[in-house]
């Protein structure tokens, strides 16, 4: 069977490939902390109805403190492997330090270069290349949409 | 404007010159991040001919003026320039009379009118409204709305695993409760191309109206409404070559006549008191307010320049397009075409490997090769395929081999990017 060819790859393969790491496309292939959560506190579902992405996600507080995160769903690898990072990176953290990870992931989608090198980001960094694909932010963002509509008014003090 | 020559030459014979009709489309000559532009959206929208363009842009230039309504030059070359457009249309479809044709937005539209006015006078509680699962939303959400408001169920014919409608089915579910039919003669996801004609003489004996979705059969193929046999025909201008914002309904005179009016305002009435109105006579009783008289006048040239090409050379080239795209599609491994092989149109739906229909688009975007991705409006068919998303090819008149050459070699960085063996 043959393979379709690969013609010239110009200047927009260095955009491509920096939108499709390995680790997102690992993240794709083998989402962490997919499926029911027990015990779950919040739930919530968010889709995109443009391109069908589908994104469930389920926290467990306790607390203010974020014990646990899983998500179901499907769509493109952005989307998903955005849900799957959202597990590792929140788990433990306070929802203040939860929605200030957020603020700073946004603002990497927008192609903040500061935000892009915060640390803090973990994994979520090698998203940084959905800011060279605005029309894919949307996708980077579904889970942590849900997240915002989930919590982010209990903001402490607020 | 110094364009090209906008008039095919009826004389080219029986050759397709395709160069000459690519150089009629100016943004086919563009470039899109570098490349050539392929475009194979079609199915969403269609690119514009210069003469289409030029057409409203001389109309704007020339004897741009409010119709029906004044007595002034500008005025009276307007309005005949916007009913000789209604004039082409109707002549297009083989209606027996321009005063069946409504113009409308689109196709959507169309539907939604036939919707709100017949259905609203027609259908009562306990009425059955027929439609398949592949409708577009567009025939879909206008019937469950009013099914919703009259107390009447919406039913649906099933669909093969090709896509292809199961006719048992429809035989089975249409009864002397069904009221209305609405199918759409060609998928807008699998391509597949709907038996309207039997669909509508079977409506007709069970004493149902039969609404046809031509939105994408009409850019395709020679209609014939009377033909057909059905009650109304919907479609959409801008994916046959004219601009955005125009679109028919062709209805039948006595099943007109008998509707009341939908939109009321001004151009649709006949008298006004302050006690209540008259509307006014076929078709301007459809058709409240100022019209999209720009879009009609383009509409009616780019009728003008598909038959000038003829619909049966476009079906032609279409279908060797088609037959192209299958083939070299089929040969790539772990790619998945959707949809029957023959009787179809050039929408082709697939999905390859595991890469998702959204993250194909925005690849073969980069190589200019332009697809659509996602459920196309077509939610229901898509949980019936058991797919949450495809991405969408769909070739025009236009198109040509090479850009199917291009969709592929774009497919293949697609499956390097992602590692696809
Ligand atoms: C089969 C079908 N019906 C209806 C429509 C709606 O057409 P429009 O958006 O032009 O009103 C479309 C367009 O996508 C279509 O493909």
């Amino acid at each position: 069977m043959a393979k379709p060819g690969h013609g010239s790859d110009g200047l927009e393969l260095s955009s491509l490939q920096d939108l499709y790491q390995q680790v997102i496309l690992d993240h794709y292939r083998r989402p962490r902390n997919k499926g029911p959560l027990e015990g779950a506190t919040h739930t919530l579902t968010l889709n995109n109805p443009l391109c069908g992405d589908v994104i469930d996600l389920m926290l467990r507080l306790e607390g203010d403190r974020i014990a646990e995160v899983h998500f179901e769903g499907k769509g493109c690898s952005i989307s998903q492997a955005s849900a799957s990072m959202m597990g590792a990176i929140l788990k433990g953290q306070t929802i203040e330090q939860a929605l200030a990870i957020m603020d700073t992931f946004t603002r990497m989608l927008h192609g903040d270069a500061d935000a892009a090198a915060d640390t803090d980001l973990g994994d979520l960094r090698a998203l940084a290349g959905v800011a060279k694909f605005p029309v894919r932010v949307k996708c980077a963002l579904l889970a942590w949409n849900c997240l915002d509509e989930m919590v982010g008014s209990e903001k402490p003090g607020s | 404007m110094d364009t090209p020559d906008p008039t095919l030459d009826l004389e080219t014979g029986p050759a397709y010159d395709i160069e000459r009709i690519r150089a009629d489309f100016p943004i086919l000559g563009r470039l899109v991040h570098g490349h050539p532009l392929a475009y194979l959206d079609n199915a969403a929208t269609s690119q514009k001919p210069y003469s289409v363009i030029q057409a409203v842009d001389a109309y704007y230039r020339e004897i741009n003026a409010n119709v029906h309504r004044g007595a002034h030059e500008l005025s009276i070359r307007a309005t005949e320039a916007y009913e000789e457009a209604r004039e082409v249309v109707a002549d297009h479809i083989g209606a027996p009379s321009a005063s069946e044709v409504i113009f409308v937005r689109g196709a959507t539209e169309a539907i939604n009118l036939v919707a709100w006015t017949w259905g609203a006078a027609h259908v009562a509680e306990g009425d059955e409204i027929l439609l398949t699962k592949m409708e577009h939303h567009s025939n879909l959400v206008p019937w469950q709305i009013l099914a919703g408001r009259a107390g009447a169920t919406v039913r649906y014919v099933d669909v093969e695993a090709d896509g292809t409608l199961v006719m048992d089915d429809y035989d089975r579910l249409l009864s002397d409760r069904t009221c209305l039919v609405a199918v759409t003669h060609v998928s807008n996801t699998l391509g597949v191309v709907n038996p309207v004609a039997e669909i509508a003489q079977k409506a007709r004996e069970a004493d149902a109206i039969c609404v046809v979705d031509g939105a994408q059969a009409a850019p395709h193929m020679q209609l014939d409404v009377q033909a057909i046999g059905c009650d109304f025909y919907a479609f959409s201008g801008h994916k046959m070559l004219a601009p955005t914002g125009i679109g028919a309904l062709w209805g039948r005179r006595e099943i007109l006549e008998h509707m009341p009016p939908w939109q009321g305002g001004g151009e649709m009435i006949s008298e006004v008191r302050l006690e209540g109105f008259t509307a006014a006579q076929l078709p301007h009783k459809f058709e409240a307010g100022t019209p999209n008289i720009a879009g009609a006048i383009g509409f009616a040239e780019a009728i003008r320049y598909l038959q000038r090409i003829g619909l049966e050379r476009v079906h032609a080239w279409e279908s060797d397009l088609t037959a192209y795209a299958l083939e070299r599609l089929d040969a790539v491994d772990g790619l998945e075409v959707f949809g029957p092989r023959k009787d179809r149109v050039g929408v082709i739906s697939f999905r390859y490997a595991d890469i998702h229909a959204h993250d194909l688009a925005t690849i073969l975007d980069q190589k200019g090769v332009a697809i659509r991705a996602g459920h196309h409006c077509n939610q229901p068919l898509m949980t019936h395929l058991g797919v949450d998303a495809t991405a969408r090819a769909s070739v025009y008149l236009y198109n040509t081999r090479s850009e199917i050459d291009a969709l592929v070699d774009a497919l293949g960085l697609a499956a390097k990017l992602f590692g696809v063996a």
